[in-house]
Order: structure tokens, then sequence, then C-alpha cells
């Protein structure tokens, strides 16, 4: 069987068994291997995505499921530029709050993060917290993620930023 | 497979170095700093997808590896039979018969096999008995199916206090323990006991095997000791330093978790792509992680502590026993440390600490962050919380009048000569947390509780101490080696073995560096982690990188910078191209020479175990639901002092992830054992705590500088690991009246204490 899909705007028609994980077409057919796999049983978050905007496990979608929709990962966030990709805002958020240590969480954290600013919803440190429960990271406490969520969501620059 | 794409084809992955990322324009949210301080080395990479972890990286021709191990927690292998149905010519099986050099996982002693001998004894559950590899994962997965294990079943141990083999024990102390106890008001005693956890770094161990032309081997995964895996890589292979290659990935965190079985599971990767020639992939799921690598040992603490009315604590005897399962692996190490903690950083007159570390027939424990002092912590904290309760003195207080202060000697009869600050770190977290204001709320609420209460809340205060670097002579013992160079190109490199996985190794190391030669923090260059390239630096353990090998590093770029304005008579950052383009290269070596006046004796035990301690002070909150007996961890402030800040945002970052580490290791974290083998070995069944089960964080860092270091630092990633624990369940004492003594504070632990039922089974245990 052959499947269609919108990768980060780029079309792709992909043969492969419709049972196969999303998670390992991206990693392995289609070469984007930002996003990344910690559990295989939808508990970690680490393989999040974005199927049509909405996040998901990548690990627990079979690519039959994803046939005709748009997916985004990591590697769709940030923007080309004249000498090379420019980080999204959310993504240097994270690099100056320190919400990424050893990054493994971080693509799919990126993810969940995403769509919640995208949703527009208020970005109090409830609604950020309860946004990535689904995304464990065994590093950071979260306290640095939430603030890089916070900081991104207010758009704010250098010196209003929380702890500046 | 075939994959089409429009407009373009899929790019390929490539280990390439990734293109330079850049930060947004301004006006678009970039401050280009993290606080004032550089922007972490690697951030770019890893918030882009780019970086490249060890499942990432592709090797054409790659076969897929797998581990047959045991399913019996003690048994005599007799055998391992092939199906004759299963055509085993697309597969290839490596047994212990196939090592070429020495069947052992090298660390302490020679006692774990790679793989167990037909003869030989399995140990526990997840013994590794066979290794396999296929071109498919399909094929691979059939032909382990097709494998069987002939045993003969032997008696198992589960319980260490009933264990015969002791791997080590300790017994120290100072003054005269019965004197003391005879000038004590009151004694206090009590035991606590604490289970098995899993360090749960969020990416898999996973090692990959490429056979060289030299007829060598080079390996590449996650790790966190290069040169461990090095020296168990030519031993196990028969290699020499050369034809041996180890290669650190990205590494998605490691706690500890990836400081011994990279060993074994790199050898095990290595005897396959040996044997088939090309490479081989071993890249473990998480239940296999979890059900078969290293965790935080077992703990049996028993404390009698004598004190007078007036709050002196006089006298402790601490007896512990750690439960090493089935390998040696670090135990004894682990046990020192665990040892040299058990009082907590209370000037005692009168101690005696008695310690062993026994065999039973689980998974080898291992490290994971704080090394056996959480365990012990965590006693002495419960301990010293329940002598102010007997006492009716606030626990702040009682803490105040026992601390350790500069002169004060340890149960190794140390003397602390400096760097002590126990009274700042308690003062400034309980300030913080306005630990006697809600102390005295708590107290109120819980006086006016009624029957129909359904939660409740409470505070509680834990401090605690941790040896900065190696135990004793081992710093001395491992002569670690840094070096900073300036090539002929001009660039200026550090060339250390210190790994990065998370915690920030590739960011202070440039500053530091940068700062000591006077030029920017992006003129200096890393040197990737690969044996041919950098020196032995030790391993990336034991919060020692900043600390000892960032010492080092400073010390070698003192010496390139002198040797360059002694040739160009200007300021380094002025000459250092041009002294390049003249001379050429210059490379400076630094060799770990022992701290001025510490010193320690192996022999007795004395002395200076550590050239410094770190201390830290968590105060947490908590409600309790009376009902469910469920914890939430509303807040916890903690105080940290970490000799020197390098990076403020990353150092908070580790008192903030090692805190809600030890938040699950009070409240959630437990394995439950079965004959030895661990029931939740899955993330669906091992929970850890999210982000809305984490409290609000408060790291507070303070500075109590050590001389020895050049720039002062003491390491961070560990202490607050030792603090968390006890302070939430003095929080959850706080708020209902009762002591939970084991970990976790389970909301079946709390439910039976709170009805006065026997509490469930102590953790650790095998049923
Ligand atoms: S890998 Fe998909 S949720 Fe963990
Ligand atoms: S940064 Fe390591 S798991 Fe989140």
């Amino acid at each position: 069987m052959s499947y269609e899909l919108r990768v980060n705007g780029v079309e792709f028609e992909v043969a492969a068994p419709g049972m196969r994980r999303l998670l390992d077409v991206l990693r392995e057919d289609l070469g984007l291997s930002g996003t990344k796999e910690g559990c295989g049983e939808g508990e970690c978050g680490a393989c999040t995505v974005l199927l049509d905007g909405e996040p998901v496990v990548s690990c627990l979608v079979p690519l039959c499921q994803a046939d005709g929709h748009a997916v985004r990962t990591v590697e769709g966030l940030a923007t080309a530029g004249p000498q090379g990709p420019v980080l999204s805002p959310l993504q240097a958020a994270f690099l100056e709050a320190g919400g990424a240590q050893c990054g493994i969480c971080t693509p799919g954290m990126l993810m969940s993060a995403e769509a919640f600013l995208a949703s527009g919803a208020d970005p109090t440190e409830e609604a950020i917290r309860e946004a990535i429960a689904g995304n464990l990271c065994r590093c950071t406490g979260y306290t640095k993620i939430v603030e890089a969520i916070e900081l991104a969501a207010l758009g704010r620059g250098a010196d209003t930023a929380p702890g500046a | 497979m075939t994959i089409t794409t429009r407009p373009g084809p899929a790019t390929p992955v490539s280990p390439a170095a990734p293109s330079p990322v850049r930060l947004p324009r301004a006006g678009e949210l970039a401050r280009g700093h993290a606080r004032g301080a550089p922007l972490r080395r690697e951030g770019p990479a890893k918030l882009t997808g780019t970086a490249l972890y060890a499942d990432d990286l592709v090797f054409p021709g790659a076969w897929y590896g797998a581990t047959l191990r045991s399913t019996e927690p003690h048994a005599r292998l007799l055998g391992i039979e092939r199906d004759a149905d299963f055509d085993w010519s697309r597969v290839v099986v490596v047994t212990a018969e196939d090592i070429p050099g020495d069947n052992v996982v090298s660390l302490i002693i020679d006692d774990q096999p790679i793989l167990v001998p037909v003869g030989g004894e399995i140990r526990h559950q997840a013994e590794p008995v066979a290794l396999l590899a296929a071109a498919d994962r399909d094929t691979l997965r059939e032909a382990k199916a097709r494998l069987r294990l002939r045993t003969e079943p032997l008696a198992p141990v589960f319980d260490p206090l009933v264990s015969s083999q002791v791997f080590a024990h300790f017994d120290m102390g100072k003054g005269d323990i019965a004197a003391g106890f005879a000038a004590a008001d009151l004694v206090v005693e009590g035991t606590y006991r604490v289970g098995h956890t899993e360090q749960l770094y969020i990416e898999n161990q996973a090692m990959i095997a490429v056979p060289r032309e030299d007829g060598g081997m080079t390996v590449t995964g996650s790790l966190q000791c290069p040169y461990y895996v090095h020296k168990a890589l030519k031993r196990a292979l028969a290699l020499d330093s050369e034809r041996a290659v180890v290669i650190q990935a990205e590494t998605g965190g490691g706690f500890g978790g990836k400081e011994e079985y990279p060993s074994l599971l790199a050898v095990h990767a290595a005897l396959l792509a040996q044997r088939i020639g090309r490479p081989v992939r071993m890249i473990y799921g998480r239940h296999e992680d979890i059900a078969a690598t290293t965790k935080r040992h077992p703990a049996i603490v028993t404390h009698r502590t004598g004190v007078t009315r007036e709050g002196r604590i006089v006298a402790q005897e601490i007896d512990l026993v750690l439960d090493g399962g089935a390998y040696c692996t670090l135990s004894p190490v682990v046990l020192s440390r665990a040892t040299i903690h058990a009082g907590g950083p209370y000037d005692v007159a009168n101690v005696r600490i008695t310690s062993r570390a026994v065999a039973t027939n689980t998974p080898p424990n291992g490290a994971f962050r704080g090394f056996g002092a959480p365990q012990a912590e965590f006693a002495a904290e419960m301990q010293v919380n329940r002598v102010a309760e007997a006492l009716g003195i606030s626990p702040l207080e009682l803490r105040r009048r026992n601390i350790y202060r500069e002169g004060g000697v340890t149960p190794t009869q140390q003397v602390l000569r400096e760097s002590v600050a126990a009274q700042e770190v308690l003062e400034r977290a309980a300030e913080a947390a306005e630990f006697e204001r809600i102390r005295e709320r708590t107290a109120r609420e819980r006086a006016a509780r009624t029957a129909s209460a359904r939660t409740a809340r409470g505070i509680g205060l834990a401090l605690g101490w941790h040896g900065a670097g190696f135990t004793g002579s081992g710093e001395e013992r491992m002569g670690s080696v840094a070096s900073v160079e300036l090539t002929a190109e001009g660039a200026i490199r550090i060339l250390a073995a210190s790994t990065e996985m998370g915690q920030g190794t590739k960011t202070i190391f440039p500053q530091l560096v940068a700062d000591e030669l006077g030029v920017p923090y992006d003129a200096v260059e890393i040197a990737p982690q690969d044996t041919s390239i950098v020196p032995d630096s030790g391993p990336t353990v034991a919060s020692r990188t900043a600390m000892v090998v960032g010492g080092l590093i400073i010390k070698a770029a003192r010496r390139l910078r002198a040797q360059v304005e002694e040739r160009t008579g200007r300021p380094f950052a002025e000459s250092y191209l041009h002294d390049a383009q003249t001379w050429g290269g210059t490379r400076e070596d630094e060799r770990f020479e022992p701290y001025p006046g510490v010193h320690f004796d192996d022999e007795t035990y004395t002395g200076d175990a550590y050239p410094a301690f770190g201390w830290a002070c968590a105060v947490a909150e908590v409600e309790v639901d009376l009902d469910t007996g469920e914890v939430a961890v509303r807040s916890v402030v903690s105080a940290d002092d970490v000799g020197r800040v390098i990076h403020p945002v990353l150092a908070e970052g580790q008192v903030e992830g090692g805190t809600l580490q030890a938040v699950g290791y009070a409240t959630i974290e437990e394995i439950k054992l079965h004959d030895g083998r661990y029931l939740n070995d899955r993330l669906q069944t091992y929970l850890i705590p999210t982000a809305v089960d984490a409290p609000r964080i408060d790291a507070i860092l303070v500075e109590a500088p050590f001389s020895g270091a050049p720039h002062g630092a003491k390491g961070v990633g560990e202490l607050p690991m030792d603090v968390g624990a006890p302070a939430v369940v003095a929080a959850i004492h706080d708020a209902t009246g009762v002591w939970i003594h084991d970990l976790p504070a389970s909301p079946e632990r709390i439910l039976a204490a709170l009805d006065g039922h026997e509490p469930p089974g102590p953790p650790g245990i095998s049923a």
C-alpha cells in the first residue's frame, strides 16, 4: 500500500505497511530522526508530533491513520533564513530559559508546547503544565520548561523575562 | 519499501555536523544569552532535532542485535538449545565460548560474566546468556523465541538481611559510644527502608558497534564514561588501546544509570559485530531497559540516637545494609559513600557506623544520582526530625544546635577546615520558605481538624551534605588528564573525556577556558568524547566534572596562556592567532594532583574522605488527601551550596531536576518484585512525576567556595537528591501526625499509618 502525507509542508508518498508506526516512518523512511522514541507505548511523549495541528504520540499512530493528513515535527519549527535555519521564538525561549537539558524529551515537548501556543489559550502556569502533562522530562523538573513556554507565549523580550 | 517524494527526494540522515542555527532576529524574542551566561552549546542542535543520539545514527548494512536472558533468579545453566526447525543461517548467535578475551565485565572485581557460560551459574532473572543478530527485526524476534535454556534451579536469596555473601563492609566512628549514650537524656530508635528505583533517563540504553579495518572495534553509544567502556571492550575482545575506540553519541540522560551498564552493552554489541563483520545496533526498548539495567540500591538503615534535653545529639549508632543485587559492580564504593554520609551533617562527639553491602538474586544495583547518600541521608534526616518531635524542639532549631561548622570533625576524623555552609543553606531555605511561620499555621490547622476533614497540609525540612568528587584516594588513584590546545590553525580546543548528558559540560568547560584565556566563549571549541581523540579524564560521575576536570582545564589553559604570552610578549587574546601561525600548535596536558593538605588513609579509612562537602537544605510543602492517602507536593525550596556557580541557569536546572527526582523517590517511585523479577518494568507501571505532579521548585544557589579548586566549584548534580525525600516525608508527618518509615510514602503506606494498620511489606524485597 502507498500512503500520502504532508510532512512539514512537503508531500511524501510512502509505500509501507499501513500498520507501520508513524514514528518509524518519520525516523527511518523519511530520515527525520528529530522525533524520539522513549517507551513505544504512549507513555512518555518523546515521540509527540502534530497531526493536523493536534499533538499525537507517533508511536501509537499507524501510517494509514496519517494518510492524507499533515504532520509537523520538530524539524518543521525553525524557519529557513539566508544563513541557515532561524530558531522559532518557542525554540529560542527554550534555549534562553534552559528548557532543554539532555534534549531527548525536547522535540516532543516543543510540539506539545507549539500546539498549546497555537490554541491561543491563556498561558497560565496551570494551563501550561496541563498542556505538557503527557511529555515526561527526567532532567529539568519542568520549572524551566514552563518558564520557556510562558516566555514564548508572552512573546516578551529579554528584559521582561521571568528571572531576568 | 519505496519512498517517493515531491518535490525532491527525502533527505538522508547523515551524522554530519548540523548546519549552524541562528536565533530569531532582534525584536523577535532574543536575548542571545541565558541570564547573562552563554547559551547551552549544543542547545540549538537539540532544539531543532539535529542532535544525533545513538538510535539516530545510520550505519548502512547494520544488523540488529538482541539479548537472550535467563528467566530464573538462580540456576545452573546446563545448555542452550536451538530449535531444529528454524533456519539459523539467517542469524548469528554468540555465546560465552565465542568471547575472544576474558568473560568478565571489567569493574571493581571480576565476578560478572559478559554471558553466562554453559555449566555456569545464573544469578538473576535478567542475566544475559546468549546474543543474537539478524538483518531485520522480525527474523531477530523469531530466532530469539526459538532458543531455549536448559537449567537446574538453585535456591535464591532475596532478603539482604539473610544474605551471607558480603561485597564490602565498614565499621567507622569516633569518640566513645557507650559514654555518649550514658550522657543522653533521651534515646530514639528507628529503622528506615528504601527500595529499588529506576534512573529513567528518557533515552534508553543504546550502543552501535562497528568493526574497524585494523581488526579493532569502534563503539558509539549513550554513555557517561567513555574510558570505562574502553577498558571493558579491550579486555573482552582482547584488543589493544588503539584498536578499541569508544565514542559518545548525544546522550539522553544518565543520572548514574549510564555509568556501568554501557560497558556490558557495548561488549555485547561488539561481540556480535566482530562475529558478523558488520555494524550491529543494540538499542534497548523501555521494557528491557527497566528489566535488566541497574537500579538504586535498596537499603535498610537502623538508627539509635542519644540526645540531651537541650537538644544536643551526643551519640549516634547506625547500621546500614545495602542490597547489591547479583554482582558486585560498584557496590563497595556506593557503600562507602553511604556509610560516610550516614550520620548526616551533624557534629556528634560519639558515633559508630557499621555497614555492609550484600548479594541477592536480583539484577545488580548500581549508580544513581547521589550514589548511596540519598538512602543514608533519608534515614538520618528522618531520625533527626523524630528526635526534634520527641524533644518538642523545632526541627530547624534542633539542627542549628548540631550542624557542622568550620573545625567540625566527621566520622572519618576529617576536620572541616573550610567551605562549610550547613548553616547558610539551612537559614536561607527556611527563610525563603517561611518555615516557622507556616509550621505554626499547619499546627493550628492540625489542632482544629475534625474527623470530617478531607485534606491536610504540612511543611517539612531536611538538611544534607554531599562529599564533592570521588571518595577517599579515588581521585589520586585515577590520575585523570584533561588538555587544552591551541591548534596550528589557531583554534582553541578542550580535550576531555567528560561527557555531556544534559548537565552542561559542553557549556561550562568553554566558559571556564574562555575566562582563563580572556577570549570570547565562542572562540573555545570542545573536542568530541572519542577515546581516540581525548585523554582519560575519568568518568562523568560523582558531580566531579565541574570541580575536578574543570579545575584541570583551567590549569591547562593557564599554562597555555603563559606560554603564548611569553613567546609573543602580548596578551593571549591578541596574540594567539599569530602565535599559532608562527610556532604551530601547542597542547597542555594537565594531570590531577592531590589537593594541598587533603589526605586519606585507605587502610584505616580515616582522613579527608572528600576534599570538600557541598551542603543542601530542602523545605517541602504538601497536601495529603486523607481519604486516598495521596500526596500532592505543592512546593519545594532547595538551597544548595555548590562552591561557585559557573552558570546560574544550568546550576538551577540541576537543582530543580534533582529535586523532582527526590520528590518522585519520596512519593511514587517503587519497583515491586516477584521471584527476583521487577514487576513494574514498563512506563505504564513505573511512574515518574509529570509536569502536573511536579511542585513549584525554588532553587537558591549558595556559594561557599573550595580553595583547592582554582574556580572554587564543588559540584551540584547530586546534592538536591539527598534532601528532597526526607523533607517531603517530614511534611507528610506535619500534615497527618504519622511517620512513614519506608519509601515511597505511597497512598497504601499513608492509609495504613493513618488507620493504625500494619504497613504494606517493606520496599525492595521480592515476594
Ligand atoms: S515513545 Fe511514544 S509515547 Fe513514548
Ligand atoms: S531534558 Fe532530558 S528528559 Fe527532558
